[in-house]
């Protein structure tokens, strides 16, 4: 009798079980509506970084207290941010293991180690910013430019696809993302004269469905923004994950640098999609449209940032945008059905443009561009702002952005060759600040740069309030539904602030710096915040 | 012959390269990457290894600006020259900087002696009660073991007649006033968002939340003297030589 009884028990269990591992697109689709759950790496498909969950609050912050951590057999960065799902919290440790974990005890419930190729050779780290879900199949793209599927249950590998050549540069570095039955993802290597490119691939099959050309070959529209053959080596990369409406059908993706870096002479032209978002329809691929943010960039200005899709009441009536605030120190609002440009406006320091005609091109400023004696640019190298996800809290209507404030880098004019596999950059730029040794330790003035968060509302683009820091930040934001704002930096705090004000309410310090974007989820009725930092993964909960 | 055109060519791009006007920032970035990466076995000058000169671009064989790229990139097989992992602009720099070396001259001083010059630092000098030699003196200043090894005389002598002609960051001196009212100099150890690290005058190791300080900020000039006239010119060439001698542990 006992027998039967735990037979039923146990079958309805994993039925149970089975059924909600299933994580359909309509799961995807409406995430928000299961905010114990993360599901994608910007916790919903609109990239929002928001989580509705609200148990923790602006009250009872201060009682966070650390839960867990996974430390990770890994010395990278750990940009990775985890997802959540039915019970099982899914991360990587860099470069490539797909690392299953017990989201309330951290418990190791099993590891998939990707052995990439010793060709791979990733610009600037050997990471991995995540996974992703489709069924019960994760995702993860390699640094050696493979997508592997993996199973969800046992970490055990379905398919291996070779989207690029690693030995050319090629890389993946950005958690995929579902649309319907497909598996999107962009290639990194804009350091090493790639040609970038978007494509999806068949969930079940690894079967390639479709591609993109970030930069459009012969007889393509836009083609001709590149002189000669500098096409072929006009990297154009993809490095961070992009957002998808469903509505319009479109999935935006943020476009890197054109290349070489900082030679612009040999790449005469716009160098079209270079620093640009486009918008591609979510069956096909096909370009509906796109806005470039930094035509013909020289100062490295990847627009590799999170699409933040937003619906707000725009001058009197709901417009479906998208808001960014891009790497080369500008906040933009578009309007994401037809890519026109809403509002451009500086969100820190910008000396390279001094605004926008009519159609929403940066008019640039005469003399400021790489010269042989080296340029003063703001912002800098690294950018007003970089990867690091942004937030927008549909609660107080503000964007929050990870800002690099009074940041420059001297921009020198130089020629590099081309040759396949190596670095295509021209002359490195040079700090302000001058020399390595600087970095030692966290000395920084200032007047040399320093990093924040700014709150900026999108309607005027107006700073709302700013939350400084006396180093710079890699670190990701993340909103409450509490009006809670959850960050870091390379000083190594971890923190938590008033969403409305700025207000610093509780921080800890977890002895590395942050470059990953902070997720939330929620177990057994209890909010767990997750962040990665220095080389492991912590996860706070409140004192009980 | 028909070769030479092509060889012109290939050597081109270096040629434009090695015509690249190299700021004062550039060159000393340059220095800071000698000093990091070669000056072990060049010595501070570039002149400790038998037959080189970097400084005065004497080699065992004559090369061209691309070919000492390649050589400090690649190194020298069979020899002890290693290979440095350095693009080529940061290679280019390290040559602008020892190209600097002969333009901007030798120190003043010279023939110093090192016993005079440790006696002057130990006791006229005071120069041990802010710096350290061989675990001797005071830690608030940069310690001075290994200087000799580090720095060239021209740019020793130069810190000790002009102590604000160069400050490395993490030399940098530190200021803060608690909401006491008590006054705190030191050497800054780390600066974050919440709390300052210091090494005080007395040595002693402070760590300090800003948000119990009413100032704080670095201070503009180093706290080192200039010892200009105050100094013979033969009690400078001393002071030099001893710490020209100072090559570390």
């Amino acid at each position: 009798m006992l027998t039967t009884m735990t037979r039923r028990l146990t079958l309805l269990l994993t039925i149970a079980g089975s059924l909600s591992a299933q994580v359909t697109f309509d799961r995807l689709l409406n995430a928000p509506k299961e905010p114990q759950n993360w599901l994608t790496y910007s916790g919903n498909l609109m990239s929002q970084r928001y989580t509705p969950l609200d148990q923790v609050t602006p009250q009872n912050v201060k009682n966070l207290e650390l839960k867990w951590l996974f430390q990770a057999r890994s010395l990278e960065k750990f940009e990775a941010t985890p997802l959540v799902v039915d019970g099982v919290m899914y991360t990587v440790q860099a470069p490539n293991d797909v690392v299953a974990l017990d989201p309330v005890t951290g418990r190791i419930f099993w590891i998939y180690s990707y052995a990439p190729s010793p060709l791979s050779r990733p610009c600037c780290g050997r990471i991995n910013r995540g996974v992703a879900i489709a069924g019960e199949t994760l995702f993860m793209g390699t640094i050696d430019a493979h997508l592997v599927a993996i199973d969800a249950k046992n970490g055990k590998p379905l398919w291996n696809t070779t989207v690029a050549k690693a030995e050319s540069g090629y890389a993946l570095t950005h958690a995929p993302l579902i649309v319907k039955d497909k598996v999107i993802v962009g290639v990194a290597g804009g350091e090493y004269g790639i040609r970038g490119f978007i494509a999806a691939y068949d969930v079940k099959t690894g079967k390639e469905a479709w591609r993109f050309n970030t930069i459009p070959g012969p007889g393509e529209p836009g083609h001709e923004t590149w002189k000669g053959d500098s096409w072929k080596t006009g990297g154009a990369s993809v490095w961070v994950t992009g957002s998808y409406d469903p509505d319009l059908n479109l999935t935006y993706w943020g476009i890197g640098n054109a290349g070489p870096d900082y030679d612009g002479n040999v790449r005469l032209g716009d160098n079209l999609y270079s620093s640009s978002v486009v918008a591609l329809d979510g069956d096909t691929g096909k370009l509906k449209w796109h806005y470039q943010f930094s035509p013909h960039d020289e100062f490295d200005y990847d627009a590799v940032q999170v699409p933040v899709l937003a619906d707000i009441n725009w001058q009197g009536s709901p417009r479906k945008v998208m808001l960014w605030a891009n790497r080369n120190g500008f906040f933009y609002v578009l309007d994401r059905a037809s890519g026109k440009f809403l509002l451009g406006k500086p969100f820190v320091e910008v000396n390279w443009a001094s605004g926008f005609d009519e159609t929403g091109r940066p008019m640039r400023v005469p003399g400021k561009l790489p010269s042989p004696e080296g340029t003063v640019i703001f912002p800098g190298n690294q950018g007003g702002t970089n990867w690091y996800s942004p937030s927008f809290s549909p609660r107080t209507g503000l964007f929050y952005i990870p800002s690099w404030v009074n940041y420059s880098s001297i921009y020198l004019s130089g020629k590099q060759e081309y040759t396949e596999g190596n670095r295509y950059l021209g002359v490195s730029p040079r700090s302000v600040i001058g020399g390595m040794l600087a970095a030692r330790v966290n000395t920084r003035k200032e007047d040399e740069g320093y990093g924040a968060i700014r709150a900026i509302d999108p309607m005027t683009g107006d700073r709302k309030w700013e939350f400084k820091m006396n180093d710079v930040t890699d670190a990701g934001v993340m909103t409450t539904g509490s009006d809670l704002v959850f960050s870091g930096g390379r000083e190594g705090y971890f923190y938590a602030l008033n969403a409305r004000d700025g207000e610093l309410l509780w921080k800890t310090s977890v002895g590395g710096g942050v470059a990953s974007g902070p997720m939330s989820y929620s177990i057994g009725g209890k909010q767990y915040i997750a962040i990665s930092a220095g080389n492991s993964l912590f996860v706070y909960g409140l004192r009980e | 012959m028909r070769l030479a055109p092509l060889s012109l060519l290939l050597a081109l791009p270096a040629v434009l390269l090695a015509q690249h006007a190299y700021t004062p920032a550039d060159i000393e970035e340059g220095g800071r990457l000698f000093r990091t990466n070669c000056v072990l076995c060049h010595g501070p000058d570039g002149d400790q290894v038998p037959g080189i000169d970097l400084g005065h671009g004497r080699f065992r064989q004559t090369y061209s600006q691309a070919a000492l790229v390649k050589i400090i990139q690649n190194g020298i097989p069979g020899t002890a020259m290693p290979p440095h992992n350095l693009e080529d602009f940061r290679a280019e720099i390290i040559l602008a900087y020892l190209s600097s070396i002969a333009t901007s001259g030798r120190a003043a001083t010279g023939n110093g002696n090192a016993a005079s010059g440790k006696a002057i630092f130990e006791g006229k000098g005071n120069c041990a009660g802010c710096h350290r030699v061989r675990g001797v003196g005071s830690r608030v200043g940069p310690d001075l073991s290994d200087i000799g090894a580090l720095r060239r005389t021209a740019e020793i002598e130069r810190s000790i007649l002009d102590p604000n002609a160069e400050v490395l960051a993490q030399n940098r001196f530190y200021r803060v006033v608690t909401k006491q009212g008590e006054t705190i100099t030191g050497r800054l150890l780390n600066l974050d968002s919440f709390n300052v690290l210091l090494l005080d005058s007395k040595e002693r190791l402070l760590s300090l939340q800003r948000s119990d300080l009413r100032e704080s900020d670095f201070m503009k000039d180093s706290p080192m003297p200039s010892y200009r006239g105050k100094l013979s010119a033969q009690e400078l060439s001393d002071v030099v030589a001893y710490l020209n001698s100072l090559k570390g542990l």
